[in-house]
């Protein structure tokens, strides 16, 4: 009997922590060497130190590294942080820009390899293998979720559909007509799909999917049970930053209970935001990564924003990779309201617990006599519909009560009609921070 | 016996209302009776019509939300205690009333028609019937 692979590279999915320690000091030496020598930026980043590539012998001398921070990007932006000079380069991909200048991140043809492979075992975890039919709905072009899924589904040898995102219909036709068994979006693209396909009164179980890896912005386990029950699959999370490479530097496996990080290419640290102090596992506080491999943009110590808990101990799947919580959202997109820090992850379980379906929303934040309002628009949907006043007012009492509770502020919930919210089918936009066009 | 009432939902912002009403009108759906209830950001249009199942469809497909509550349409002598004797029917059997509102007039025959929507329907379209108010079903709806 054919045994289904369970990994893309068991040696390295299921190393022994000795052998990990061994293999990522032995890369850090060579990784900090080619940026001393290729990156002017970094290297004076480490002189100010006074450190020099020989002060690095393991992952133990990591701590002593300096950051690298996303305003840093921003400086070196385009080329301040290339490794290789650009003829040797064969790609670069871009972040969508929204809060500040775009990322630009380069790739020599090893990097592309490299990222493709990590993706690889995503898919792999997935159940994926080269009988399978993969569906990348993410955007391509510039956006790393079209072209990382894609070139992953190529290793594992997936019959690759790039369908990019938007076109639901078509997307919908192809799944049902070509028998796609693995859909590759983002999740809210997911449920949108979902949702058109529940309109179009098609059955999940009609469908030959069997797993989605949906990844590139935050959502909650009750939208992962609500996607997994509109389109009959196994949900898997998927997480990466263009910076590192793309989606992929950790993903998921059978157990969902968090995304093993691809450790013998990226160096995972949690730190306190506030100090730089490297955390124990299990501590909340700032991801850090450190990449091994990367020729054309490494990066050391590199503070993703992302706030989420590292956990390390035997898991189910066998693999031996530490594992990352789901970030509690990146600090691009937390807002600070009336001096709190809110996630709109936060806001998106509140309002599935109220709801039966996960409801459209938007959070619109403004200053109003040097005072911060804070209204979340909430769209009524057929599970929710009544004929009196009375129910609508209680459920904007208990999700503004719910919130409280969760946020320690008070929003304004305001009720809208259907769809009335603009809806994007690549990137959710959640959130209108008007504070930010005045000034 | 009740009647079908569609609730729609509606956001206070111009022109609201009048969308729905020509909607219903240029789908030939006529309106027998109607009411709002509505608050500061938004109201809930109530609507008896000839057609329920058509205007539910047209409304949903201008993705409204819509609902269909059964209610009752009962007929009461438009005269000075009118309403009060039907209210007394109700008050006995320890039926509360959510919300009601006028259809229509009969001049003819010097008779009303009340929407009416109740804790418990069923009790109250006994008592109802019990206490000699006519109900009013979807079908005699159509005809009226
Ligand atoms: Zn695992």
């Amino acid at each position: 009997m054919e045994t289904q692979k369970r990994f893309r590279d068991e040696k390295h999915e299921c190393m022994s922590r000795e052998e990990m320690k061994a293999l990522q000091s032995e890369k850090l030496v060579k990784q900090v060497q080619h940026v001393w020598d290729n990156v002017p930026y970094y290297r004076r980043k480490m002189e100010v130190r006074g450190l020099k590539p020989t002060d690095i012998q393991s992952i133990d001398d990591l701590h002593k590294l300096p950051f690298l921070s996303k305003a840093d990007l921003r400086d070196a932006y385009p080329y301040g942080l290339l490794g290789k000079p650009l003829d040797e380069c064969v790609r670069i991909q871009s972040t969508s820009g929204t809060t500040g200048k775009r990322v630009v991140a380069f790739y020599t043809q090893h990097d592309v390899d490299l990222w493709e492979e990590c993706v690889a075992r995503a898919i792999v975890a997935a159940g994926g293998t080269d009988k399978d039919v993969c569906q990348v709905a993410y955007g391509y072009g510039l956006f790393t979720g079209g072209s990382g899924l894609h070139g992953g589904s190529h290793k594992v040898g997936c019959l690759t559909l790039p369908m990019s995102s938007g076109n639901t219909e078509r997307q919908i036709q192809f799944m049902q007509d070509l028998g796609a068994t693995i859909l590759c979006c983002t999740p809210s693209y997911a449920a949108y799909i979902g949702e058109t396909i529940k309109e179009m009164g098609i059955s999940p179980d009609s469908l030959s999917l069997k797993a989605g890896i949906f990844g590139a912005e935050p959502w909650t386990e009750e939208m992962r049970r609500e996607i997994e029950k509109s389109l009959g699959i196994k949900a898997y999370d998927i997480y990466g930053l263009t910076e590192l490479s793309g989606p992929g530097v950790a993903f998921e496996c059978e157990e969902q209970t968090g995304m093993h990080i691809n450790e013998d290419h990226f160096i995972a640290e949690i730190i306190n935001p506030d100090t730089g102090e490297v955390l124990p596992d299990g501590t909340k506080g700032e991801l850090v990564f450190t990449s091994l491999d990367k020729e054309a943009f490494p990066l050391l110590r590199y503070r993703t924003r992302d706030i989420c808990v590292l956990t390390r101990g035997k898991c189910s799947c066998g693999r031996t990779l530490v594992k990352m919580a789901k970030p509690m959202g990146r600090s691009d997109d937390m807002l600070i309201i009336r001096g709190v820090n809110v996630f709109p992850s936060q806001i998106e379980s509140v309002l599935v617990k109220m709801a039966k379906t996960m409801p459209n929303y938007q959070i619109v934040v403004d200053r109003v006599n040097n005072t911060d309002t804070f209204d979340i628009l909430v769209e009524v949907d057929d599970s929710m519909f009544s004929d009196t006043v009375k129910t609508y007012e209680d459920m904007q009492k208990t999700i503004a009560n719910e919130l409280k509770s969760v946020l320690g502020i008070r929003a304004k919930i305001k009720l809208v009609e259907p769809k009335s919210i603009p809806r994007s089918e690549g990137k959710a936009v959640r959130v209108i921070d008007k504070r930010k066009l005045h000034g | 016996m009740t009647v079908k009432q569609l609730s729609v939902f509606v956001e206070n912002r111009p022109g609201r209302l009048s969308t729905i009403t020509r909607l219903l009108g240029d789908n030939g759906v006529n309106i027998r009776a109607m009411s709002i209830a509505d608050t500061k950001d938004f109201g809930i249009l109530r609507l008896i019509v000839d057609d329920s199942e058509k205007a539910q469809k047209v409304l949903k497909g201008e993705n409204f939300a819509v609902t269909i509550t059964n209610v009752m349409a009962i007929k009461i002598l438009d005269q000075p205690g009118g309403l009060a004797d039907a209210m007394d029917c109700l008050y006995k059997d320890n039926i509360s009333v959510e919300y009601m509102y006028a259809a229509f007039i009969n001049a003819t025959d010097g008779t009303a028609y009340l929407i009416l929507r109740v804790d418990k329907t069923d009790d109250a379209v006994t008592a109802l019937t019990e206490g000699g108010f006519k109900l009013v079903s979807d079908e005699e709806l159509k005809s009226l």
